[in-house]
């Protein structure tokens, strides 16, 4: 479910901001839903989700646009090394960010480089015709894309470099929406929070309401638990700030991961037994009893017998 | 062995048959007592000319055998060009797909046609996106939109449905569709399922058997012209051995369930292989397992599939020897 691509053009497009364009020479690339992502494998283990920003329709390159997070685990800064005719392998796209094809109108907010996805949903909702409009607030003189969706968009683009104004702005668009019209918000937590607790407050049912982390939510350590393994009768310890996930691995259990993020459900382990405290996007209500996603999730009970 | 009987996919694997969230990977072969199936998404065999034609005819009579809501356009166009691009894949010396900007060059040789159409344009195509695709391939199409935690089949072209509707269940959600199939709920089979394909990634495909029984080589049992084929369910009950295993089929759909790649929806291919019982027991295993099957089936099952009033006929004359 990989594929190995090759850096056609590596462009710095906003200051600490740089566009990677990744081509196959061996084939074509497949096609995806606006708000897709990559997982992009940035050396030494480490794997990032990069919004593509393409309208995804028979692509001719996947195109992403990485921020530089200096004090970061070194994803951003690997990517940001790379040149012109260096190797990466990527997983295929996946969608959990897509537009909703009923939607009467389409509120798109985008915080820096939250951009990204919306970049893919503006294109796409151009090329069916969609109504749409974006909200994209971002500090001076670091807005990627603006120009581009300038002359996508015309007056459906509104931007802000202030909070204050982006405020009465996020109001205003809230209110005026037409019903039916569904919200999309990439961004830092605190402008996804914001933007989620006033829409609540426009009352705008959560149904309509859809966002994309690009930085997973910072979770807590979390208490100390055991797992306990079924089949091979094992107890393994999981230390407070240990994921469930990288304990196993470090006892040497093999169990497949994808994003590490609670999202892509790869990590997916039965429960026999005790209480998971679930922190994932992926189950759904009446799977959290019998599952857990280790990588993200936990164990309310001090021990949780899994089926490994 | 005849050519059909040898691409058939024979869809038991034991002598008892329930239902399952029986999915598997595409594009895998499975050998079977008679030959093999599988290998492709989409299946070109010998009944190509004569069973589009027959869509064809069936659209002429019940145009209402299409249906597309609104917001399915995106997803006709995904469907168009992946399964056209499949088969020009599949058949390079006989079909091409050729882009040139937004202006697109369908050519079939096996239909003798070449079509030229501009994306995104309905218009520009006969039937539109979807009308289209089905006059290229023998399968069925359905298409599911994915949105607040449910899949809804939104769009479809279904000549050839078994006893169902397309034009009653367009705008449903899964779940509603498959309402009526008995056991599937109580055992959950429906709710996984539909969270399976939830969870399909851009460009996943996999696929599944089903079944049922017909009488005569009849592919289009919708709902709709029920009275045309209805009546001979109850009339075969009393056919001597030989009519029975001349006009009494298996019925196999092989559904292909495909993740399309921009619009985001589940394509539903069906597509449906007729095999009489007297064709059947000419590969004796198949004789055999059939008619274990169908003389094990549970009540209420062979009662939705409407088999009730053959299936013991059909049973012992396959056990018979």
């Amino acid at each position: 479910m990989t594929l190995d691509l090759v850096v056609g053009k590596t462009e710095e497009i906003a200051p600490g901001i740089r566009e990677l364009t990744l081509v196959r020479p061996d084939g074509r690339l497949p096609p995806y839903p606006a708000g897709a992502h990559v997982v992009v494998e940035c050396g030494h283990g480490r794997r990032n989700a990069y919004s593509l920003t393409g309208c995804g329709v028979e692509p001719d390159a996947y195109r992403i646009a990485v921020l530089h997070i200096p004090d970061g685990d070194g994803g951003s800064a690997y990517v940001h090394g790379l040149r012109v005719g260096d190797r990466v392998r990527v997983s295929r796209p996946r969608s959990a960010f897509p537009p909703v094809a009923t939607a009467r109108r389409h509120l798109l907010v985008a915080g820096g480089i939250g951009i990204t996805p919306m970049l893919a949903h503006v294109r796409a909702a151009l090329r069916w015709d969609r109504p749409v409009e974006l909200l994209y607030v971002h500090r001076p003189g670091v807005a990627p894309y603006a120009e581009e969706l300038a002359g996508l968009l015309g007056d459906r683009l509104v931007e802000s470099t202030d909070p204050d104004e982006f405020g009465r702005l996020l109001q205003a668009a809230l209110r005026e929406q037409p019903i039916g019209t569904h919200l999309y918000v990439c961004g830092p937590g605190p402008l996804m929070d914001r933007v989620l607790t006033d829409a609540a407050a426009a009352g705008w049912p959560p149904e309509r309401l859809h966002l994309e982390r690009f930085v997973p939510a910072a979770l807590d350590p979390g208490r100390e638990f055991v797992a306990r393994l079924a089949r091979s009768d094992r107890d393994v310890h999981v230390p407070s700030g240990t994921s469930l996930l990288d304990a196993l691995h470090a006892a040497g259990v093999a169990v497949p991961s994808m994003c590490r993020q609670g999202v892509c459900g790869e990590c997916r382990v039965p429960v026999l037994a005790g209480r998971p405290l679930h922190r994932d996007e992926f189950l759904a209500a009446d799977e959290r009893s019998d599952a857990v996603m280790c990588c993200v999730s936990r164990s309310e009970t001090d021990a949780l017998e899994i089926d490994l | 062995m005849t050519r059909r009987l040898a691409r058939f996919p024979f869809p038991f694997r034991a002598d008892t048959y329930r239902y399952s969230t029986n999915v598997e990977p595409a594009r895998v072969p499975v050998e079977t007592e008679a030959g093999s199936w599988g290998t492709g998404i989409l299946d070109v065999d010998d009944e190509y000319g004569p069973e589009l034609a027959e869509r064809a005819a069936v659209l002429d009579r019940d145009p209402a055998r299409l249906q597309v809501l609104s917001h399915m356009r995106p997803a006709c166009w995904d469907a168009l060009h992946t399964v056209l691009g499949e088969l020009a894949a599949q058949h390079p010396d006989r079909m091409s797909l050729e882009r040139t900007g937004p202006d697109l060059v369908w050519r079939n040789a096996l239909l003798g046609i070449e079509q030229r159409f501009t994306d995104g344009d309905d218009a520009s195509l006969p039937g539109g996106p979807l009308g289209f695709l089905g006059s290229q391939v023998q399968d069925d199409i359905v298409l599911l939109d994915q949105r607040e935690g449910s899949l809804w089949a939104d769009a479809g072209i279904v000549t050839f449905a078994a006893d169902w509707s397309m034009r009653f269940d367009v705008g449903m959600r899964f779940l509603e569709v498959h309402g009526p199939v008995p056991r599937v709920h109580e055992e959950g089979i429906i709710s996984r399922a539909e969270r399976f394909l939830m969870r399909l990634q851009p460009g996943q495909e996999y696929r599944r058997t089903n079944w049922t029984m017909s009488v005569d080589r009849r592919l289009d049992q919708s709902t709709e012209i029920y009275p045309e084929w209805g009546p001979d369910r109850r009339a075969i009950a009393d056919a001597d051995g030989d009519e029975l295993a001349r006009r009494l089929h298996l019925r196999v759909e092989v559904q292909h369930l495909v993740r399309l790649g921009h619009s985001g929806a589940v394509m539903f291919l069906i597509r449906t292989y007729l095999a009489s019982l007297a064709e059947l027991a000419t590969v004796p295993a198949w004789r055999e397992r059939f008619g274990r099957v169908l003389a094990e089936l549970p009540e209420d099952m062979a009662d939705y599939k409407g088999l009730d009033r053959f299936r013991g006929a059909a049973a012992r004359w396959l056990l018979a020897n």
